[in-house]
């Protein structure tokens, strides 16, 4: 991306007034997308967008420009205003070499979507549209929409790290708003993978259409969601976006070292119920959260945080992890070179338990079922999370019954992790989700086995 | 004429024989500054910009965006649209904006005064801000973040069908966000400061602000179900009503999705509210003169009395409509071509504060914060389901704090069941105004 010799004297003037530690992060990212709405293709948009961040520490300080200016000069001087933010004392002049580029490369892409004909991609939409619209005469709007994304990356550093990776997402999604005499109501399905334009020999965008329509359909019979506390359980899947909330980000090491996370000091404890293995991964190939590389140029890996209950670790970047000596865990990620990095997570999933999916429910008098999740948001220094369900139904006497209305749940993250009684054999990854922290968002996989909690309040209406 | 108008009339000239182009370029300069432990944190300073095109040829539309200015990106991002055109499908409405004759306003939104504002006093503000929100209260242990943050945003938008405008602004705000501690126990609470200048901005307000936000919740409970009146703080009206504004938009009635499509004329709200989009309102933050698209802001009544009055329009919506833009186009930078959304609404204030709405009430909820907007509330169905915490409101003052509860209800009945507006307007960063807002009737779900 950028000539070696140029990095050198960038990261040499980055450090010239004292740094103690300088970065460059050059980003080119191409992007492709289309949507669908209201029968008719609206517009396909197609973007690039490049530049370089550089870093400079000094100190409990770090000072940060960014540059859409590749030129030599450009960079220069983008790095002279990185260490005049970090707020250099001092001089001496340290020879910065980095060494010959490691190039990773994040899961194999069998076809580029650079090279797939526009009409292709939007072909997909059309077919996504006619399918949930014969998916029943209620369907009365269909938006269906196809992203692609390119994300070139290069990192180097003063202590002689270069590194590049080649990030390809695709993404398609479709949203059906059914009307009936109870008003209107939503169904929405996605698929996200971090490969190519393959995706869709493994996602059939007509059924997709077909689950999204059938969602909105049941949904214009639901009753009013309860409220109050009562068993939850969870369908595989999309109950990772539970514990993201309930527990992912309280383990992020940045919240920790503030004290602003009720897991702070906490490692070592049995922190959730036996049976509950938590993992972090962002090394599964292919996977949404999936990267070869970190945008500090680490390697992602695959991070046990709690082992059968027992808090075992928390997610590290550079920066925490060389406060407390340590290596980073491969979580350290930005939205793009306009932003800083920080601890965020990749692919966070439960492991698969032992009972049987229709057995959980079967042993449960009477609760509700979330069978889709839609997002989620926490207080990481209180513990409380909420999550909202976009397709749920109510358990009676061991059995699903009504679909409910949307609405959200509220939990506190360690008494729900303790609350946890029954973990199915079902494990599968859920929807693609974007992961928003301080402004910035970044693409994030979740997934589980069905799951019960006994206790969860639900945010209805209903007595 | 300015770089960037000249950058933008330059790309819609290029427009052939029976082609709109529209060429909206912007550039912005952003200071961040965040500390912490009495020292800066991080320091970031940084300028971006970039152009976004939008094409329409024989009714079908296209649009690119660079993330650079660069001579040859322009000519090669107007081939992108022009060729993304080519794969969209027909509609006759489909167009850039023509001028339509009205002035805009003439409100100064650039002050100088940021702009030569130096860096060494923005760190001394964001410094300062830490140092006051944990000499506010004793129990405030730390303060997560403390942040100055400023940007000087221009922009231009010009058109092949005769519009070429620019704007710039600048903007401030100083943002804490507060933990309070009691053994155990850590209770959070932001505060806030905006202004178009640093001068603007109450180090003394904002800290002051989180610490009472975090130390009033300390020992907060789990309190049972129940249903009762709840008192939205102004932060949380103005989320409400913005999810509010997104209903009324001629893009979610056409496409079928909005709560208010057909009902024109009808009693959709409590007659205490009377709801205005107001973008030439000076006090409004997110105030301006021009709005997606260069045409002239204006103020659109949306309802009057809690009777529906009309609409928000873009030059599409509004040709769809057989009527006319209301200059309510919105962009969300030059990634994307724009849409339509209400810019600045804000609402006729009542004549009671706070508490004297307060003192009025037996038996309620005041609400401090909210979460889960995007994931509880369907602006589409109207459910309405947030996460909440705040203090109990028991004979007529606030007592004692609860949390880990939600409250719900439909965004229609909502809007029936508005008993009150506040007299505390307050201008905050979001595209509505913030004001207390009494609603009778919610649920509350708790153990």
């Amino acid at each position: 991306m950028i000539d070696h010799d140029i990095i050198d004297r960038t990261l040499r003037a980055a450090m010239r007034t004292g740094g103690e530690f300088a970065e460059v992060f050059a980003e080119d990212r191409r992007s492709t997308s289309a949507v669908l709405d209201d029968g008719c293709v609206e517009e396909l948009t197609s973007g690039r967008d490049r530049g370089v961040g550089i870093r400079v520490v000094i100190g409990e300080t770090t000072g940060f420009a960014h540059t859409a200016d590749l030129s030599p000069q450009g960079l220069v001087s983008a790095a002279t205003a990185a260490a005049a933010a970090a707020r250099g004392g001092g001089a001496g002049t340290r020879v910065v070499r980095v060494s010959p580029s490691e190039v990773a490369r994040s899961a194999k892409v069998r076809i580029l979507p650079t090279e797939v004909a526009k009409a292709t991609k939007v072909g997909l939409l059309t077919v996504a549209d006619e399918s949930a619209r014969a998916s029943g005469s209620a369907i009365t709007q269909v938006t269906a929409r196809y992203g692609d994304g390119c994300r070139q990356t290069l990192v180097a550093n003063s202590e002689g790290l270069l590194v590049e990776d080649n990030q390809i997402r695709t993404l398609f999604s479709v949203s059906c708003v059914a009307t009936g005499d109870t008003g209107m109501q939503t169904g929405r399905e996605s698929v996200g993978r971090t490969i190519g334009f393959e995706l869709f020999d493994e996602a059939d965008v007509a059924d997709m259409a077909r689950r999204a329509a059938t969602r909105a359909l049941t949904k214009l019979g639901a009753r009013p969601a309860p409220s109050g506390t009562m068993p939850v359980v969870v369908g595989a899947g999309g109950g990772g976006v539970l514990f993201h909330e309930a527990c992912g980000h309280g383990l992020e090491a940045d919240l920790v070292a503030k004290s602003a996370s009720v897991f702070a000091g906490r490692v070592g404890e049995q922190v959730a119920s036996a049976g509950v293995t938590l993992i972090d991964d962002g090394t599964m190939a292919g996977e949404w959260g999936h990267y070869a590389v970190d945008d500090e140029g680490q390697h992602a890996a695959h991070n046990v945080l709690i082992r059968d209950g027992v808090l075992t670790d928390y997610m590290w970047d550079r920066l925490r992890a060389r406060k407390q000596g340590r290596h980073s865990s491969g979580n350290g990620r930005r939205q793009s070179y306009r932003h800083l990095p920080m601890v965020r997570m990749t692919n966070t999933y439960i492991s698969n338990g032992s009972d049987a999916p229709a057995d959980i429910i079967a042993a449960t008098e009477s609760g509700v079922y979330v069978a889709q999740l839609g997002g989620g948001q926490v207080n990481t220094a209180t513990g409380d999370f909420v999550f909202g369900m976009t397709e749920a139904y109510l358990i009676e006497n061991g059995e699903i019954t009504d679909p409910i209305r949307e609405g959200n749940l509220i939990g506190n993250g360690p008494e729900v992790l303790t609350r946890i009684d029954a973990i199915g054999n079902d494990f599968c990854m859920g929807s693609p989700g974007t992961c928003g922290k301080d402004g910035q968002g970044v693409p994030v996989g979740d997934g589980t086995p069905t799951l019960r909690v006994t206790r969860m309040t639900v945010g209805g209406t209903a007595a | 004429m300015s770089e960037l108008a000249d950058i933008a009339t330059r790309v819609a000239s290029w427009a052939a024989d029976g082609e709109e182009i529209e060429a909206f370029v912007a550039r912005a300069r952003e200071t961040e500054i965040r500390a912490y432990g009495g020292e800066v944190e991080s320091l970031t300073s940084a300028e971006s910009s970039g152009i976004g095109v939008r094409v329409v040829t024989g009714g079908r539309q296209g649009f690119a965006y660079a993330g650079t200015l660069d001579e040859a990106a322009l000519a090669e991002t107007l081939t992108e649209a022009r060729d993304n055109a080519q794969f969209a499908g027909f509609d006759e409405f489909n167009g850039v904006a023509h001028p339509d004759g009205v002035a805009p306003a003439d409100l100064n939104f650039f002050h100088e005064e940021l702009a030569s504002f130096r860096t060494d006093d923005k760190v001394a503000l964001a410094i300062e801000l830490e140092r006051a929100t944990l000499a506010a209260d004793p129990r405030i242990g730390s303060v997560e973040s403390a942040e100055y943050v400023d940007s000087i945003f221009e922009s231009a938008v010009a058109t092949s069908t005769g519009i070429a405008s620019t704007s710039r602004e600048t903007g401030c705000y100083l943002a804490a966000y507060a933990l309070a501690n009691d053994k155990d126990e850590t209770q959070t609470g932001f505060g806030f400061s905006i202004g178009r200048e640093p001068e603007a901005l109450d180090v003394t307000a904002a800290s002051a602000d989180a610490a009472m936000r975090a130390t009033r919740m300390l020992g907060a409970t789990k309190p049972p179900t129940a249903r009762l009146t709840v008192v939205l703080d102004p932060w949380v009206t103005a989320s409400l009503l913005g999810i509010v504004g997104h209903t009324l938009t001629g893009e979610a009635v056409q496409k079928g999705r909005s709560l208010f499509a057909g009902r024109l004329d009808e009693q959709v709200a409590a007659t205490s509210l009377t709801l205005v989009d107001n973008a030439t309102d000076p006090e409004a933050f997110t105030a301006c003169n021009l709005d997606g698209e260069g045409l002239a802001t204006r103020p659109t009544r949306l309802i009057t009395e809690g009777v529906l009055d009309g609409f928000l329009h873009n030059s599409y919506s509004g040709r769809r409509d057989g009527t006319a833009s209301t200059g309510s186009a919105i962009r969300g930078g030059f990634k994307s071509a724009p849409g339509v959304g209400a810019l600045a609404l804000t609402v006729t204030p009542g004549d009671r504060t706070p508490e004297e709405l307060i003192a009025g009430i037996d038996d309620g909820l005041l609400v401090q914060g909210v979460t889960g907007l995007h994931s509880g509330v369907n602006p589409v169905s109207g459910d309405f389901s947030t996460g909440a915490e705040g203090l109990r409101i028991r004979a007529g003052e606030t007592a004692e704090p609860v949390r880990e509860v939600t409250i719900a209800s439909t965004l229609q009945r909502l809007l029936h069941d508005i008993a009150a507006v506040g007299c505390d307007l307050q201008r905050l960063p979001t595209n509505a105004v913030g004001v207390t807002l009494v609603v009778s009737d919610v649920t509350m779900s708790g153990d």
